[in-house]
């Protein structure tokens, strides 16, 4: 059996990028394990544009953007197995893979980071009522297929869920001469990116019709229709307003979910608003050792983020490698009203970085709201927002010099105050 | 003459089962089947289970050969490499005034010659299932009764009688059958085929086919039930198969383990018209929802990851239709194979061909083989056999599916053996690529290319499930230039 000081599960954007900045931190034995036959993850079939504008200041494709950690992590000589199926993680983080050329093998790591990503929520998860024919696939299924084989998976299509990989084929298939004739939202707002209702629906005239759900979902062989309708405010149809669809394509775009298989394997405490584990201000895990970052931690809607939270995971698994440093009594960071969850759950002021961002998403649709941190009675900090909504994460600073300041601290608060 | 002993009409579970049965005597067998595999309709989607036996009337066929194949069942499980488990069956009794029915059912379990037969109390209840209900009043234990891979079962049944000799024909539909002197000519859309005997075990056509012939008459309803299919992190939810007893407030829905480890709840009753109609409805789901509360308390249902439906073969007559058409000397019935069907399936293949070895006075077979090696599953190896496998032959290091973690080398294995898989569904059912919680968001292009790849067919040829079912449509940009559908370029 080998070892190995630090492995690193996935390489996308969030192993990629916790792999350079581990290296930059010391850590010399690195070994990352990526299950697809080359490093980049989901951002190799992400051939639009947008990609980097936080971190490169510059507009890329995600191609573009892997690739520029793709060769930072080869000129910094970080080992990747590719093609490698990781089986199996222990909470003494034995980490069991498989893959061609190595065969079955196990590897004793002294630090893990998990960065296996997300998956779309399937047809079968929303229950949608119907047959189950040929042509019903999730958003970035179709991407594949369309930007990587070069595949067209219809020609009809009707959208289901306005998250961003819905939004953004949308326009795919319609450059490609399918014809994209609706997208059908169940809340009563989008789930994606502002940006992406711009610049991928209206600016095709593609109607996206909100509080609205596939009800049934016909054809034996091949898709030939779908059934749209209304839903009210308890998102349950309402009687009356369906309306038919003729199309051979119906795109899923209704949600990721962190894939934690691994992590449940391993012991890792997950939270069951995120689907994805609780993390402290290390990004480490239950399970001492064991860091989580990016969409596996939870989901992101850039990928500037996760890789600024990729490489927090990399530096904080190097300095665990190196000893860890002192422990304080740790201050637990709640979910106040409007707000679903934070990452991390808790924070160690004593272990925490100069300035931790602490990201999280509301749970509806607010205008003029104000974001609250709070510390019992006394307001750390309030900034007013115009507009906040579940499908962007939204993020507070706290300083570590704030904190070591108040030592009985136990609990902070997010919020928002509510316009009346 | 030119023709077969025997040809089979419909190779799912029943047909199937005949086959491999009558593929022990001196015959030429042929199973015309219309969809492009086995296990395509009703076997492909019902509850899975091996009922104990108790439920049917005594003195049915029904109730004697669902005790007779509870029994086959384990051996053959052995014998054949699919599987099976005896987790045991409980009936739960939620209603005082249903008490005196739980005794009937007991009384008439016993009649039908179930042994291991056990009146348990609420207590006993409580402890072994504690996600039963707590207002749960009393239940009965059938200890032989056990949960099953449906596809498991009909494909090695099928791989069985294939690699004796008998032979399989996809994508052929019967359309009528000419009595000939020597037997039947059966009409089908692929040209006609010569038999001494026909075996009609076309599920919810059964009626269709046998009123083509027979003077008395057969009428089958297709009775949808619709199923929820939760995730293997509902493992261990219910360790019996749970059933309620049908009472006063009518039938409920069983929650059972899977054998891969999944939940399964359901099925609804609803009878329709449309002998295809496996389309769920919002209140054949809902329904199933609301039962499962009857037994089972905080009922996992958010963890589902696909629900279906299924058709049973719902004869007017409620019982098992096994025999020889009524002025139609030569055609055998199978037909109103529902539930307890599956469980059935090889006490009816012994009996469907013991028939038939009657009627053409077969000899025994020296040459059969009772015996198939299923695909190797990797992920239950010990360590050391898993490395070496992967050692010899590293298409098993190459992990397609993630979710249930199917490596290359098992969907090569699927492809290729008798009766090989030819579709994204027919992988599936053998190997259960693309049947985890992201069903085949990750995998089913990679399977879609290792289909190509292997049966030497493009892309665009690659199906879900035969048929029209085509999964991709051409390639990109294609159409565009084209002025009678674009207009412009």
């Amino acid at each position: 059996m080998e070892r190995c000081d630090l492995v690193i599960i996935g390489g996308g954007p969030a192993g990629l990028a916790a792999a350079i900045a581990a290296r930059e931190a010391g850590v010399e034995d690195i070994l990352l394990l990526e299950r697809d036959r080359e490093l980049g993850g989901i951002l190799n079939q992400c051939i639009h544009s947008g990609f980097g504008l936080h971190t490169f200041q510059e507009e890329l494709t995600g191609p573009e953007y892997a690739r520029r950690y793709i060769q930072r992590v080869e000129e910094l000589g970080i080992s990747c197995l590719l093609d490698t199926m990781v089986l199996e993680v222990s909470p003494e983080r034995m980490v069991t893979a498989v893959n061609t050329q190595q065969g079955l093998f196990q590897i004793q790591a002294g630090a893990v980071i998990l960065a296996m990503g997300c998956r779309e929520r399937p047809r079968g998860a929303l229950n949608i009522p119907g047959f189950r024919p040929a042509g019903v696939y999730t958003a970035g299924t179709a991407q594949r297929l369309v930007n990587k084989e070069g595949l067209m998976p219809g020609r009809e299509v009707v959208i289901l869920g306005s998250g961003d990989i819905g939004l953004i084929m949308a326009r795919r298939m319609t450059l490609e001469g399918a014809h994209v004739q609706v997208v059908a939202e169940l809340m009563p707002y989008s789930g994606g990116l502002k940006r992406n209702i711009v610049q991928c629906l209206d600016d095709f005239g593609i109607p996206l019709k909100l509080s609205h759900t596939v009800v049934d979902i016909q054809g034996r062989e091949r898709l030939t229709g779908v059934t749209l309708a209304q839903v009210d405010e308890n998102r349950r149809p309402i009687p009356g307003t369906e309306e038919h669809y003729d199309c051979d394509t119906l795109l899923l775009s209704c949600g990721l979910i962190p894939e934690n298989e691994l992590s449940r394997g391993a012991g890792v405490a997950l939270s069951p608003v995120t689907n994805g584990p609780v993390v402290d201000e290390s990004l480490e895990t239950s399970v001492p050792g064991i860091f989580a970052c990016g969409n596996v931690l939870h989901v992101h809607d850039l990928v500037d983020f996760v890789s600024q939270e990729a490489a927090q995971a990399g530096r904080r698994a190097a300095r665990y490698l190196s000893g860890g440093g002192e422990r304080g009594e740790p201050v637990r960071l709640t979910a106040g009203r409007g707000v679903r969850y934070t990452v991390p759950a808790q924070v160690d002021p004593l272990r925490m970085e100069e300035d931790l961002t602490v990201r999280f998403r509301v749970d509806n649709e607010y205008r003029g709201a104000a974001v609250v941190v709070s510390a019992g009675e006394e307001i750390l900090q309030r900034r007013k927002k115009l507009i906040l909504i579940p499908g962007e994460m939204e993020e507070i600073r706290l300083s570590r010099k704030e904190l070591l300041e108040r030592p009985q601290l136990r609990e902070i608060t997010i919020s928002l105050e509510v316009a009346p | 003459m030119t023709g077969y002993d025997a040809v089979i009409i419909g190779a799912g579970v029943s047909g199937a089962a005949i086959a491999r049965e009558l593929a022990k005597y001196e015959a030429r067998v042929c199973v015309l089947e219309r969809c492009e595999d086995v296990c395509c309709g009703t076997s492909k989607a019902n509850s899975a289970i091996v009922h104990a036996g108790y439920d049917a009337r005594p003195g049915t066929l029904m109730a004697r050969l669902d005790v007779e194949g509870s029994y086959m069942i384990p051996q053959l499980a052995r014998d054949l490499d699919f599987l099976y488990r005896n987790n045991g069956s409980l009936v739960l009794c939620m209603h005082e005034e249903d008490l005196p029915l739980l005794q009937e059912l007991y009384e008439r379990g016993r009649r039908n010659g179930v042994s291991a037969l056990r009146m348990v109390t609420r207590e006993e209840i409580l402890a072994m299932e504690p996600h039963v209900r707590e207002d749960v009043v009393a239940g009965m234990e059938a200890a032989t009764g056990g949960i099953v891979c449906p596809f498991g079962m009909n494909i090695a049944f099928a791989e069985n009688a294939a690699e004796n000799g008998v032979e399989f024909r996809f994508d052929t539909t019967v359309t009528g059958f000419t009595h000939t002197r020597e037997g039947w000519t059966v009409h089908t859309n692929q040209g006609d085929v010569e038999a001494r005997t026909v075996i009609n075990a076309a599920g919810v056509y059964a009626d269709v086919l046998h009123n083509m012939v027979s003077t008395h008459k057969l009428h089958i309803t297709p009775r949808r039930g619709d199923y929820y299919l939760l995730d293997k992190t509902t493992g261990g939810y219910a360790h019996h198969t749970l059933f309620q007893l049908p009472g006063k407030y009518g039938k409920g829905v069983l929650v059972a383990p899977t054998v891969h480890g999944n939940t399964i709840v359901g099925p609804t009753a609803i009878d329709i018209d449309d002998r295809d109609g496996v389309n769920t409805t919002a209140e054949g789901l809902e329904q199933v929802m609301r039962k499962a509360a009857n037994i089972v308390k905080d009922a996992p249902l958010r963890q589902v990851i696909t629900s279906f439906a299924g058709l049973r073969a719902h004869e007017d007559g409620h019982e098992f239709v096994i025999g020889e058409a009524e002025g139609a000397p030569g055609f055998f019935d199978c037909a109103g194979i529902e539930s307890p069907g599956l469980s059935s399936s090889p006490a009816i293949g012994r009996m469907v061909a013991e028939m038939v070895r009657d009627k053409l006075l077969l000899r025994r077979k020296a040459s059969y083989k009772a015996t198939r090696r299923g695909i190797v599953n990797p992920a239950e190896l010990p360590f050391e056999e898993r490395r070496a496998l992967i050692e010899e032959n590293p298409a098993y290091g190459r992990i397609i599916c993630r979710c249930e973690g199917i490596s290359e080398g098992e969907i090569l294995d699927a492809i290729h053996r008798p009766l090989g898989a030819r579709s994204l569904d027919g992988v599936k059912r053998r190997v259960r690529a693309g049947m985890g919680r992201c069903q085949g968001g990750f995998c089913a292009p990679r399977v879609m290319e290792i289909l190509a790849q292997e049966l030497d067919l493009p892309m665009e040829e690659i199906t879900k499930s035969g048929g029209g079912s085509r999964l991709i449509v051409g390639e990109n940009k294609e159409g565009f230039g084209e002025e009678d559908s674009y207009g412009a370029v």
